[in-house]
């Protein structure tokens, strides 16, 4: 079996603030082959947006080892992350495209280049006609595919999405939710989708890893094996059932 | 169309009470026979603008003091806040300062400086500056301060510079904050400057107003306030029109916000 692109074994935080520490994960071991969506569950205040602020180079861990890329997959740490968060986080005094540009403006990547890849990414997430609109002009949904955009203009090969639909009703949640997979298939990224919905984390994750509260702890990590492509109608499936409630079993919510 | 027509609906109430108010002006000086050193009418006030008090001349000292004072303000509020923002340690240190600072009425200062800096020109320039630019700073900040944590994790996960923080998110998205201090400093820069011809000066529109005080040319008087106040709203209507260029229409803030 070859290298893994993401290899996290017994990683651990610890915040230090005041003089006070705080163990905020644990020991998260996982790895995470090219182009898989893993989706990452655990309560709330669990470590997960500390893990994936790990896996972005914004906080250094204490303990454990964290290493991306490898073999022909290398990974650049300042160019190969996009991000996406629970707000658009679109600014409001640019255009979409200016938007969807930003990380490419960032890396002084070539702009003529840029711009095509924007055009074909707003396309890519049904956002045509919108290049010239404010984010005030969107709806929440619209703005949550415009920060998508964003964060795969500078053809990065690791997002992090850190409850991306959090803020969404239920209906455009879901649909954004087979957005996201068919954006997934079509860019072949490798995606890891942090989510408080469990059902959210089967239908969509190739894989799973489940935390468990303060401090985080891997407390377990699989493979979701379902069919792609995936629908909503999955939810009424068998083994979809078992997956969930393999999570609310880990979560203790049963 | 509709938007000419909505247009009008709005501007025709401002107008027609201004013109209510001069009117009511007039007609009270004239049936009410009241003498011309108490107030004169209208068509007085504007006849004062041929008498030989070289307007032209103190009106744009007076203009050049609160635009300079005004620019400096801007310049070195932006500038501080932006420090504050980078540095935080300079920000606890000073910010209380400057809170406590903000509480002093700055006109009372203006016999200070006339002392330190000699009067004329600069120290009124330095009067306007000094009395509108804790308002910019403290807008400034704040502004500042309201960029998402986020957002900037965003720019540092592709190894973004604190410049580019600054230039692409921090400047633009603190803009709706600058206009706003930048508003409500006009006001403020224009009576600093006024305060300062008070005081001590020999030429400007304050300085006028004391000359013919005492000959009890209140016409004139007139003319001067009106003055003053058309400089202010001359440098009020830029601030604007800069306002309308640089900031998205959405996110623009009333003044004092
Ligand atoms: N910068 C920080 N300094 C100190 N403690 C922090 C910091 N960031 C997070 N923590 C703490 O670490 C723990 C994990 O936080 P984290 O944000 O990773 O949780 P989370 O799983 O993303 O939660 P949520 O689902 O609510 O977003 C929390 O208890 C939090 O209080
Ligand atoms: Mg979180």
């Amino acid at each position: 079996m070859s290298e893994s692109f993401i290899h996290l074994n017994e990683v651990r935080k610890v915040y230090r603030t005041r003089g006070e520490e705080f163990l905020a994960v644990s020991d998260v071991t996982m790895d995470i082959d090219v182009g898989e969506l893993v989706s990452l569950v655990g309560p709330s205040g669990c470590g997960k947006t500390t893990v994936l602020k790990i896996l972005a180079g914004l906080h250094p861990h204490d303990g454990g080892t964290v290493r991306i890329g490898a073999g022909e997959h290398d990974f650049d740490p300042s160019r190969d992350v996009g991000m996406v968060f629970q707000a658009s986080l679109l600014l409001k005094w640019r255009r979409i495209i200016d938007n969807v540009l930003l990380p490419a403006e960032l890396l002084g990547l070539p702009k003529k280049e840029s711009l095509d890849r924007a055009r074909d990414l707003l396309h890519m997430v049904g956002l045509d006609g919108f290049e010239d609109k404010y984010p005030y002009e969107l709806s929440g949904g619209m703005q949550q595919r415009a920060a998508i955009a964003r964060s795969l203009v500078h053809d990065p090969k690791l997002i992090l999405m850190d409850e991306p639909f959090g803020a969404l009703d239920a209906l455009t949640r879901e649909k954004m939710n087979l957005e996201l997979l068919r954006i997934w298939s079509e860019s072949k990224k490798t995606i890891i989708f942090v989510t408080h919905s469990i059902p959210e984390a089967v239908l969509l994750g190739s894989r799973c890893a489940v935390l468990t509260a303060g401090p985080a702890r891997m407390a377990d990590h699989f493979t979701i094996d379902l069919p792609y492509p995936r629908n909503l109608d999955m939810k009424t499936h068998e083994r979809f059932g078992v997956y969930t409630r393999r999570i609310y079993k880990l979560l203790e919510m049963e | 169309m509709k938007q000419k027509t909505d247009y009008l609906r709005r501007t025709l109430p401002a107008v027609a009470v201004h013109a209510a108010v001069v009117l009511a002006w007039y007609l009270w000086v004239e049936l009410g026979d009241v003498p011309q050193y108490v107030m004169p009418s209208p068509l007085d006030t504007v006849m004062s603008i041929f008498e030989e008090y070289n307007w032209l001349h103190n009106t744009l000292v007076t203009a050049g003091e609160v635009f300079f004072g005004y620019l400096l303000a801007v310049v070195v509020g932006v500038g501080m806040a932006l420090a504050f923002s980078w540095w935080r340690m300079l920000s606890d240190t000073f910010m209380p300062l400057v809170v406590s600072l903000n509480m002093i009425p700055k006109v009372a200062l203006g016999p200070l400086f006339i002392v330190w800096f000699s009067y004329g020109f600069f120290p009124n320039v330095i009067i306007a500056f000094s009395i509108c630019f804790l308002p910019i700073l403290l807008t400034t900040a704040r502004g500042m301060s309201e960029v998402e944590p986020e957002l900037i994790d965003l720019v540092r996960a592709l190894r973004g510079t604190k410049w580019q923080i600054f230039t692409k998110i921090q400047l633009p998205g603190s803009l709706p904050y600058i206009f706003s201090g930048m508003k409500v400093a006009v006001v403020l820069a224009v009576a600093g400057a006024i305060v300062g011809e008070f005081i001590a000066s020999e030429e400007g529109l304050g300085y006028l107003m004391l000359q013919v005080q005492v000959t009890l040319d209140t016409a004139a008087m007139f003319m001067a306030v009106l003055l003053i106040t058309l400089v202010g709203v001359a440098l009020y209507g830029l601030v604007l029109l800069l306002e309308r260029i640089f900031v998205v229409g959405d996110s623009r803030l009333e003044a004092g916000a």
